[in-house]
């Protein structure tokens, strides 16, 4: 059946918390649900499981670090992954390292929910592509979905995950509608997808980005040039062996990613496929980054920012020249 | 004369402050022999709050502490063997030797662990309290800190999330009087940090952290509201740190004085450790003999716990990747 992506997450959100008591919610608005995805939680599950917090990102964060080690499963919904910058403490100095730190005594199943990206022109601070910078975070997971039934998969999966989950959806995404299964599923963390297959390029890309690279790959196709779409789905740990199999199989890559370039996701994507598969390639592997400034309110400076079908489908073409 | 605390848990007490005492001083003069690496924040002097809080605790509340965690740990009733060995960087010591001492953890007793970051584990306790909300044990969190983190964000936010959440946490500052090397009234323009409870809408109680036996019965009291749901509370205990903030501090500071001259009087001619036992010798009938018996016992245990470290293996280099993804 036809859903739309918010739909898918907020089944995932329900199906979860019916499965597991030690399930909990909480954030800002969730009883709400400001986006739509936590909406109807609250009527089912109650206010002991769905937490109305105040705005203070650090201390919700933190909390649900301590609720973890001690026996819960929290998910918290921060809205913006702007705003989880304000938690980066917690995110990257305990929730990651506890584990680790105290030598295995503890695990920190918590899954942080928030959305990422270019959307409806909300301006610098509503907009940015924060993934690499939890990307850069040792023993974090980050997902980001293209698609409703991904969506609804890998959420299950990283609410069932015992390590930190950081869950990016594109802040654009939610009013996609896609097929999602109606039987319970669950997609693995860690797990690309190829979405088209082709032949003489690879296409990299997570969230929104992958359905640009689609679209630019259905007019490519028209011309002759045949792209493979690559949907790693989890940023971290991602799914190298597809890339590099991919790579082997069209000889060009190239990344696509709104973050930015330097350090960016498309970074790593592009560093390794030059580390691991250099003599497979037929032209230097390359990046479709976010341009480096905070991303402009003005809808048509906002479109400039970031890469598009159209961006992607010249690079692709100069490169299958050369 | 009046006393209101069983002579046992006096004793109780009293044997946790001297093992953290000697324990620390031990730690102190190993790390001066260069036999320790990283940093080293004792609790020499903070004895009483520690082992006063935790001997109101059950073994299953939760504590969370800080970068000075070793005494919380011991009165939690941590085991000095494994808190040495962390020292060391052992892979006998609490966290195999991937935490040290600002890390040290034990989380069958309910210390959700030591944290190098200032004001990083408050709201982890509030979580904690969470937890015991959610399923219902009425299990207690305490989450200590020092004067320092009290300006720190996440003590602000935390203590306001737990208050309108009314969770089972005791927000308990130990305030020593130094934000590392600089003075409180330097860094806040308050006296009392007790007073800061008022913002949020919780009691907030201030107790001499010198004197052990009014930090266990005031803690006690707040223990059993909490479990009752009347939480949370801030409990500003009042101490002074006979060590400085971190070991060998002298040299890399160049010997510059950072001590308030009456402050540092204070802390010198006043011991929380001698207090409890002229209070026990007051007040109950312990002896001289008995409490210098518990002395001994505490130091034979640290001696014994620097060579269990001393004797145990470092970690491999099979161990970097352990205790990485569940």
């Amino acid at each position: 059946m036809k859903k739309y992506y918010i739909r898918a997450i907020q089944e995932a959100l329900f199906e979860e918390m019916e499965r597991d008591n030690s399930v909990f919610l909480m954030g800002e608005d969730v009883r709400i649900g400001c986006f739509a995805a936590t909406r109807g939680l609250c009527a089912k599950y109650g206010e002991q499981r769905v937490i109305d917090t105040p705005i203070s990102e650090l201390a919700v964060a933190g909390a649900a670090v301590g609720a973890a080690v001690t026996g819960s499963r929290p998910i918290v919904d921060l809205m913006f992954g702007q705003f989880l910058m304000l938690a980066y403490d917690q995110v990257s100095s305990q929730a990651n390292a506890m584990r680790y730190m105290f030598g295995g005594q503890t695990k920190v199943p918590l899954v942080y929910l928030v959305q990422n990206g270019t959307g409806p022109c909300v301006g610098p601070h509503h907009s940015n592509s924060v993934h690499p910078l939890f990307m850069n975070i040792p023993l974090v997971k980050v997902v980001m979905p293209s698609c409703p039934a991904d969506a609804k998969g890998l959420l299950k999966s990283a609410i069932r995950d015992d390590n930190p989950v950081v869950f990016f959806n594109h802040t654009s995404i939610g009013g996609m509608k896609g097929e999602v299964p109606d039987e319970e599923y669950l997609i693995p963390l860690g797990k690309g997808d190829i979405k088209k297959e082709g032949k003489d390029i690879t296409l990299c890309a997570v969230g929104i980005m992958v359905n640009h690279c689609l679209k630019a790959a259905a007019q490519l196709e028209k011309e002759g040039i045949s792209a493979e779409v690559v949907d790693l789905r989890t940023l971290k740990p991602w799914d190298k062996e597809l890339v590099l199999e991919s790579v082997k199989k069209t000889g060009r890559f190239l990344a696509v990613d709104e973050s930015y370039k330097t350090c960016g996701a498309g970074a790593e994507w592009v560093a390794t496929v030059a580390e691991e598969a250099f003599s497979d390639l037929k032209c230097p592997a390359s990046r479709l980054s976010g341009e480096e400034i905070p991303i402009p309110f003005s809808p048509v400076l906002q479109q400039l920012a970031v890469p598009n079908k159209d961006t992607i489908a010249a690079k692709v073409r100069e490169m299958v020249k050369k | 004369m009046n006393c209101t605390v069983a002579k046992e848990t006096l004793l109780d007490i009293y044997t946790r402050m001297v093992t953290i005492r000697k324990f620390e001083e031990k730690a102190g003069a190993i790390f001066a022999q260069g036999q320790l690496n990283g940093f080293l924040h004792l609790y020499v002097g903070e004895e009483a709050v520690g082992a006063g809080v935790c001997a109101a605790l059950n073994d299953d509340d939760y504590i969370v502490s800080t970068h000075r965690g070793h005494g919380h740990l011991i009165a939690k009733g941590g085991d000095v063997n494994k808190i040495m060995a962390e020292l060391y960087g052992k892979v006998t010591g609490y966290c195999k030797g991937k935490g040290g001492s600002m890390h040290v953890a034990d989380f069958s007793k309910g210390m959700l662990g030591a944290c190098g970051i200032v004001g990083g584990g408050i709201p982890i306790a509030v979580g904690a309290a969470l937890s015991s909300k959610l399923q219902g044990t009425r299990q207690v969190a305490v989450t200590f800190f020092g004067d320092g983190a009290s300006n720190e964000g996440s003590f602000h936010e935390s203590i306001n999330f737990a208050a309108v959440q009314k969770l089972p946490v005791i927000f308990l500052v130990e305030n020593n009087g130094y934000g590392e090397f600089t003075p409180q009234c330097r860094a806040m323009c308050i006296e009392d940090i007790a007073d800061r409870a008022k913002g949020y809408g919780i009691p907030g109680v201030i107790v001499d952290g010198m004197d052990a036996v009014a930090v266990y019965t005031t803690v006690a009291q707040w223990v059993e509201k909490l479990r009752n749901g009347e939480g949370p509370v801030l409990i500003e205990a009042k101490t002074h740190r006979k060590s400085g903030h971190s070991e060998g501090e002298v040299a890399f500071l160049d010997g510059q004085p950072y001590r308030l001259p009456e402050e540092e009087k204070i802390a010198k001619e006043t011991d929380c450790i001698d207090n409890l036992r002229q209070y026990l010798l007051a007040n109950t009938d312990a002896t001289q003999a008995d409490l210098d018996a518990i002395d001994q016992a505490a130091a034979k245990k640290i001696e014994d716990a620097v060579e269990f470290a001393k004797n145990s293996p470092f970690p491999t280099a099979e161990d970097l990747f352990t205790d990485t993804w569940v």
